[in-house]
Order: C-alpha cells, then structure tokens, then sequence
C-alpha cells in the first residue's frame, strides 16, 4: 500500500516538473531567449506564489488533521498542566502570527508580479510603522517571558517540602536503573569508584553507610500517585538525558555530578489507560502491531500502555533502546511491590 | 578613510594598468585574486553540501524503512551496511557529518566564505582583499580541513559518531563509541584547521571593509549584504577562538590524559583516571560559538535576501537603518544566549532563566526584518527571476521556523521538546533551509559576475526553486508533529518504542519529500555546471542593480575595474526614485547606479 502511494507520488511529481517545465517554455517561445524574468516568467510565478500560500495552509491543516493524534496525551503530572497552558498559548500566538505573515509575504508576491511599464513605489522608510512592529513583538514577547520564567522557577524549584519521596535514576550504556531511599528515604552515599561488579555493587554504594544497607535498586520504576519525587540522575560513563514526555519532565545525567528534578505524578498507569484519547492510540497502534503479526513480522506482540523514561541525549550505539518502563501506582500498591524488593544489605549479605 | 581609499587608488594603478603574466597556477590553484578564490569557496562548498545532503538522504531512508535493506547502502557504505541493513554505529556517524559537514562546511565556508570573497571588493569598490595572501591560505585550509574530514569518512573503526556538538565524554572514550578513536581525533584536527581558516577570511574581510571602500561609500551607504559579512566576521572572530579552546582541551582530554571535561568515570568494566572535570563546561565553550555559529550562517543569507530582493522589488529595501541596527542586534544577542541550548544540562536554573530572557529578545531584531522585507514587497514591480524566489522561499521558511524558536527559547517549554524531532524541524526551518536559500539566491543572483556574464538557465532555476520549497516544507512541516510526541533525535529507529508504531507513517512521508528535493537539487547541479561551459552570455548590469560589482568589467582581470575605482554619489537602493513631477531621476530607467552623482534638485534620504 506504502509502496503504491509513493510510487503514485513520485509520478505525480514528475508529470508536474514536466509540466512546470513545458509551461515555463511556452511562455518563452515568443519572446527574446534572455535569462532575465519577463512578464510571462512574472505572471506564472506570481500565480505560484499565490498557490504555494494555499499548499503552506493545505499543509498546516493536513498535519493537523491527521498528526494531531499523535501527539502526547494530557499531562501525567502536576506541573504538566501549567506547561501544556503555556504550550497551548504560545502556539495561537505563533498561528497567528506565521497565517498573516505568510499571506502578506505571498499575496504581495502574487499581487505585485512584475509588468513592463509598472512603476513601484519608491517607499524606503516609516518610523512609525516599524515603532509598532517592534513594539508589538516587545510587548508579547515580554509577556510570554513573564508567564515562562515563573513556571521555569516553580518547576525547577527541588525541595524537601511536602515530604518527597527520593529517587536516583541511575544511566549507564544502555539502560538505565532506580535506586530508591529504602525506610528512611535518604540515599546512601556512592560512587563510580566504588563500583565492584564481582559483589554486585553495580551503583558504587558505599557499603560503609549505614544510610546505604536500607538502599532498593531496581530495574522498573514505581512511583506512588499524588506524592512528590525528587529525582537525583547520576551517571557513569557518559552525558544521558532522563526524558519522561507524558510527565513533561527532562534532565540530562552527567558525569561527575548530580543533576535534579522533581515531579509530582498525578494519574497512575491503570488511570492513564483509560483516558480515551490513549485506549484510541493503543487501537490504532494494536491494529498495525496485528497487522504485522499477520505477516510474519517482529515487533508485534499486543501493546499495552506504559508510562516509559527514554534516554534523550546522543550515548552511543545502542542510544535508541535505552529505556525504563515506569508504573505510577497508588499507595497501597507500591508498599505491596516495595516490600517484595531486597535492599543493598541483604543483596551484599547474601553473597 | 580617505588615507584608506587613497591607497586603493594608488594600489588601483599598480594593478589596472600593468597585467601581471599569470600562469595556471597562479591564475586558477594558488590565486590571490578574491574572484577566483570565491569560486574555489563555492565549488568546494557545493560538492561538501552534495555530500552532506546524500548522507541525510540514506538516515532518512533508514528511519522510514528501519532495517530494510537497500542495494544502495551497500553499495555505498560497504562494511558499514552487511546485506545492505545501515549498522547503528553508522546511522550515528552519517548524522554527526552531515551535521558538521552542512554547518561548516557549507553554509560557513561555501555561503559567507563564497560571497565575502566575491563581493567585498566588488560591492565597496576595491581592487582586491586587504590580503590576497591571507585569502589564500584561508581557501587553502579550508580545503585542507575539507580533505581531512572526507578522510575521516574512511577510518577503519569509522567516522566520528557523538553528533555534530561532540559532547564529550562520548566523544573523548574510545571505548563509549567506536567513532571516538581515530575518526574524531581526524574530525577535531579537521576542524582545529577550519577554525584558523575561517579566522583569517573574518579579519581579511574586516580590515577590507574598513580600510578599502572607494571615495563616497561611507558606512550608511553599504549594501545591506557588506553590512551582513561585516558583522557576520565579527562575531565569527569573536566566538571561532572559543571553539578552538574546546576543541584543544578535548583533544589534551583524548590524547594526553588531562580532566578538563571529565569526571568519574567508569566503563567497561574499570574506573577511569579522570577526576574533577565537567563535561557541562564543554557545552558552555560549545555553544558560546555554536549559537553565534547559526548567525554566522544566517546572517550573510539575510544580507544577500536584502539585496536581491530589493534589485528584484525595483524598490528600496524597506528601513535600511532598521536593518542595520537588527543585524547588530542580533550579532550582539547572539552572544549571550547559548545557555539556551543547555537548560536542562543540569546547570543551574537560574542561568536558565537568563538565558531564556536574551534568547527570547533576539524574536525582536528578527521580527523587524521579516516585516521589513514583506513591506519592501509592498507596492513593488518584482521580477521573479530565480534569485528572488529563493529570498522569498527565505522569508517564508525563516518565518515558520524562526516562530517555534519562541517555544524552544523557553526554558520551560523546552523541557519536554528538548532533542526531540521538534528542535531538529525548528532549525533545519530557520537556519538550514533558510540558509540554504541564501546560498541559491546568490548563486543564481551573482553567478553571471562569476562567470563573466554567463546566466544560469532560468526555467531550471524555476524547477529547482518550486520543487525544493514544496519538498522542504514536507519534510519539515510534520516534523514538528514527530517532535512533540515525544520522539527523541539521533534515534537509530523507534521500533523499539510501540509508542512511536504509528508514526512510521509520517516518517516515510517525510522520507519521500526529503528524496525528491534531493532530486531537484540535481536539476541546479546541472543547471550550474552546464551553464559555467555553456551558459549563455546576458548584458553587463542583468539586474539593472545599482551596485558597483556590476560597473567592474565583465572579464575577469585583476583589480577589477579597466579604468580608476568608480566614486560613490547615493546608496544602494535607489530604485524607482520619482522626482517631484513623478519621473525617474534618470529618464526611462527605474534605477540610479551608486556611482551617479546626485541630481539638481534631488534629495538624499538621510540613511
């Protein structure tokens, strides 16, 4: 199917080169064969630029109509909803600016084609017309500023209130792994130089710290809905970035430091596969997956919602499967999993 | 000045009247003469640029068809595609080069490097460079760094891999990434010797525009393209020294065992010596000339925008001082908004929100000029010759792809698109296709003073302006679509991911038109070369443009102009100047060349 509609792309493509090609001839055949545009040459591309203004439209809406879908569902997280605000709001702003400025710049191309005799007009300067345009763009530009900074402050503002529940996500070529603070919710000290693969220490904990024996590490993260997570990225061999799209949350690993960021999700995973605009996506997504069962293909088992961490910052080969599912579950839950887990001490006693 | 020009004369009357014998090599390998050089800028600069834009051609055929094997991999990547499947490791160096490649290479050196050569001398009536020498041996280490970095393509445990920006440390770790041995050791010698090139093309062009304009040209009567080199070679002296620094300390990282970028470190089974480096402190010294870089590319296109469109307007540009005063603004906020690339680096916050204050004022300076170039189509008589199509494909794309700047410039709003789809669409809009424009719309605009009068074929011009705005918008339009899923850039491919299944759909779309714009790009190649052998000759002035590049002799000589330096009376943009009963100031012409003295009774705007 794929294949017949850019074959049918590709022809129709052509036909038009060849057609904008003969045009461009015919137009010539009368007059001199100079290189220099003539009316005829000004004519058909005036009438062009009038078209290309409907194609920047048709495009705008095509994408809109059909990608629309496709785009990250509502905010998983309690600052999500102030940034999908502010997304929203920047986004008019910019139609509106990109539909008038793209008309003007294309009707005035259409409309003022060039004709033998046709004088322009000599205008070269108006103070006062550009006194607007640049105040204009001032003030809005002034405001999106305002409104951007004080959601910047808010969200990147990690503390201890409100109780947080303190979580290290842990990078390394190719995956990535969550060290949680155990009882008394306090990492134990670690790093990369303690590291000691034979005793499985792969996170460099420092074994002397009693805040370290409580230390949980795991592979799949779990997070409680409606409490604050203070996330602390490490890293150990190159710059990762933790990218969490549905909890609008990012921060590069680096190396040698500890990076933060703090989040408060607020739907859990089984909440999430209900919202609608989701169980269509996993429709739609199941319905390809299904389809490629049919054929004998990989990558075709069922699918079922998840919450993901992808690594977003360029690590190497394997950068492009570098992830970490991530369940939010309520309170009850997540005791239930924790307790299942064995801390840093147990693991290190039982070797 | 006048002891400057003075000089140009008696220089003038070294150079005009005694012709120097020339021998091939002299004349057309190691020349001194600013025109030839600038071809040798251009045609270096166009075959990196083919080589680039193949290089995007097959990593967007691998993201559409991910794993699928194709004859043409094989054919053309070898050990790097076994059966004809793209290797990981590969797609990851392909990305990086093209990067670099159309960066540096091409929109760096083949755009500014082409045009400051050809018309700085032309445009402010000199004989030559302040240094024909300098301008030598500046072509000739970009060329250098050209061969190297193609060399690099051939290293056995392949190219350099870690992305245009080489964040180290998985660009200083052999053992992270097999592309950070040998092939990155060649990129960053590479780019250590573009950087010395660029320098000296920045100062010659410099002290030129200073030192060298003829009597009359004063600073306020500069075309807006002179203007746009001038500042553009500012600020690439001003940024390009830091690069280099980024780059020694990377390589003493690499090579000699320093921690300047890294820091606790452990991989492959053993911890690394390394201590009390940051790699954050790399991406300062990165992008404090990475942005400035993007201006260094864009500004000489909006420079060449200015008067082309103009010319082709037969209309002044719109607010000459406006233009002016943004270029220097821009130049000057370039330079303090790289943090903007690093907000979520894990630098502190507060920086961020400095940062997102200067990047977003740059909207301003950037707003003036798109409306000024839209009120200088107002009420025109525009001849759509090529050239002028491409500066107002230029508007157009710097338009669509300079708005989503205001969502990438916010701190916060950058947090969820940062290094997805979403940043790649924004700047291949604003500065690579828009660029890219600039660089065609001179091409078709000057290459008749390139070619001693030779014109390009229009109707090819046409095809090849049409099909390449169609197919950009293509690509890049749904791109922004791809971004603000959430799929993240540098992705090998996102089967991984059943989140991303349906977007294969998008991918492919964008793959096709990415295919056939490469396609129209071989009608300009052709167009291009056939018209430097077979073109045909058109008049001395095409344009009937008021500059003084097209008052120099159509002949190639050396020092340009047959007779004494030609006096400057006006600026640039008279065109269509009435006299108070409505005429043209030169009867029957909608022009007056700068070297017209000004009228009885006529006015002199005050510029």
């Amino acid at each position: 199917m794929t294949t017949l509609l850019i074959f049918i792309v590709l022809v129709l493509v052509f036909i038009a080169i060849w057609q904008m090609t003969r045009i461009f001839e015919l137009s010539q055949l009368k007059t001199e064969n100079s290189q220099i545009a003539n009316d005829a040459d000004n004519r058909n591309n005036g009438y062009m630029m009038f078209a290309f203004l409907i194609f920047i439209y048709g495009i705008t809406i095509f994408s809109f109509w059909k990608y629309t879908k496709v785009l990250l569902p509502e905010s998983s997280s309690a600052h999500g909803a102030d940034y999908d605000y502010l997304m929203l709001v920047s986004f008019v702003i910019i139609f509106i600016v990109q539909t008038i400025t793209q008309a003007l710049l294309h009707y005035f191309g259409y409309k003022y084609r060039g004709e033998t005799g046709k004088k322009a007009l000599f205008y070269a300067d108006n103070d006062r017309l550009e006194f607007i345009w640049t105040i204009i763009p001032v003030v809005v530009l002034a405001g999106l500023i305002l409104w951007g900074l004080y959601t910047w402050t808010d969200i990147m503002d990690v503390n201890d209130e409100d109780d947080p529940l303190v979580v290290e996500l842990y990078a390394q070529q190719f995956n990535w792994t969550a060290r949680y603070g155990g009882a008394d919710n306090v990492l134990g000290a670690a790093n990369v130089r303690m590291i000691d693969i034979d005793r499985a220490n792969v996170l460099g904990l420092d074994e002397s710290d009693s805040y370290a024996t409580d230390d949980i590490i795991v592979k799949e993260l779990h997070l409680p809905v409606g409490r604050k997570v203070n996330f602390k990225m490490r890293s150990q061999d190159v710059l990762h970035s933790a990218y969490m799209p549905h909890f609008r949350a990012q921060m590069n690993c680096v190396p040698g430091m500890t990076t933060e960021f703090s989040f408060t999700p607020i739907k859990t995973t089984a909440e999430i596969r209900q919202d609608p605009d989701v169980i269509d996506k996993v429709k739609r997504t199941n319905a390809i997956r299904a389809e490629r069962a049919a054929n004998g293909e990989d990558n075709s088992d069922p699918w079922e919602y998840d919450y993901i961490l992808l690594c977003n910052k360029i690590c190497g080969k394997s950068h492009y499967n570098m992830q970490m599912k991530i369940i939010v579950e309520t309170q009850e839950e997540y005791d239930a999993w924790m307790v299942q887990q064995q801390s840093f001490g147990q693991t290190m006693a039982a070797q | 000045m006048s002891a400057g020009h003075e000089h140009g004369d008696d220089h003038g009357h070294d150079d005009g009247h005694h012709h120097h014998k020339e021998t091939f090599v002299t004349k057309y390998i190691f020349s001194q003469d600013h025109k030839m050089i600038s071809k040798q800028y251009l045609i270096t600069g166009l075959i990196m640029g083919f080589v680039g834009i193949a290089m995007s051609l097959m990593f967007r055929m691998q993201l559409a068809w991910p794993g699928e094997s194709f004859p043409i991999f094989e054919a053309l990547l070898g050990k790097w595609a076994p059966d004809g499947v793209m290797d990981a490791d590969m797609y990851l160096a392909l990305v990086t080069i093209h990067g670099t490649i159309m960066v540096f290479f091409v929109l760096t050196a083949g755009l500014s490097g082409t045009f400051s050569n050809l018309l700085i001398p032309l445009q402010i009536g000199a004989r030559d460079m302040a240094s024909g020498f300098l301008n030598m041996l500046s072509y000739w280490m970009f060329f250098l760094s050209s061969v190297i970095m193609v060399i690099s393509l051939f290293v056995e445990a392949g190219p350099a891999s870690a992305g245009w920006t080489i964040y180290p440390p998985l660009s200083a770790l052999p053992m992270a990434q097999a592309g950070s041995g040998m092939g990155m050791t060649l990129w960053l010698v590479s780019m250590a010797i573009f950087i010395a090139s660029s320098l000296l093309g920045s100062l010659n062009y410099i002290v030129t525009v200073i030192n060298l304009r003829t009597k009359g040209m004063s600073m306020t009567r500069l075309p807006l393209t002179i203007w746009a080199f001038l500042i553009t070679a500012i600020i690439g002296v001003i940024s390009f020294p830091v690069l280099l620094s980024a780059a020694l300390l990377l390589i003493m990282d690499r090579s000699f065992g320093t921690s300047f970028f890294l820091s606790d470190i452990f991989i492959q089974g053993e911890v690394l010596h390394y201590q009390g480096g940051s790699p954050v402190l790399y991406e300062h010294l990165f992008w404090f000339l990475g942005h400035p870089e993007v201006y260094i590319v864009l500004l000489p296109a909006l420079g060449i925008t200015s008067e082309v469109m103009s010319t082709n307007a037969r209309k002044p540009i719109f607010g000459y001082r406006a233009m002016v005063a943004s270029i220097m603004a821009i130049a000057f906020l370039s330079t303090i908004v790289w943090g903007h690339h690093m907000f979520i680096s894990g630098m502190n916050p507060f920086l961020g929100s400095v940062f997102t204050f200067t990047t977003l004022l740059i909207a301003i300076p950037s707003a003036v000029k798109a409306f000024n170039y839209i009120t200088t189509l107002w009420k025109g008589n525009l001849q759509f010759n090529p050239a002028m199509l491409f500066s107002i494909g230029l508007v157009s794309t710097f338009i669509t792809g300079g708005l989503t700047g205001i969502i990438l410039g916010d701190s916060t709003l950058d947090i969820n698109v940062h290094d997805t789809y979403f940043v790649v669409a924004h700047f291949h809009l604003v500065m690579g296709i828009s660029a890219l424009y600039g660089l065609f719309a001179g091409v078709y605009h000057w290459f008749p003073k390139m070619f001693e009068g030779k014109m390009m074929n229009k109707n090819l011009g046409y095809v090849h302006f049409w099909v390449t705005a169609v197919c950009a918008y293509g690509v890049f339009f749904p791109m922004h679509f791809v971004g603000m899923a959430g799929v993240p850039r540098r992705y090998y491919q996102n089967t991984n991911f059943p989140m991303f299944d349906e977007l294969t759909d998008v991918q492919i779309l964008m793959t096709v038109f990415a295919l056939i714009a490469g396609l129209a790009q071989l009608v300009f190649l052709y167009n291009f070369i056939s018209s430097i052998f077979y073109g045909k000759k058109g008049p001395k002035n095409p344009w009937k443009s008021n500059t003084l590049e097209w008052t120099a002799e159509m002949k190639h000589i050396h020092g340009n102009w047959d007779g004494p330096i030609p006096h400057v009376h006006r600026w640039a943009y008279d065109y269509s100047k009435v006299d108070e009963n409505g005429e043209y100031i030169i009867p029957g012409q909608d022009f007056v060349p700068q070297t017209v003295p000004l009228q009885e009774d006529e006015e002199e705007l005050q510029h």
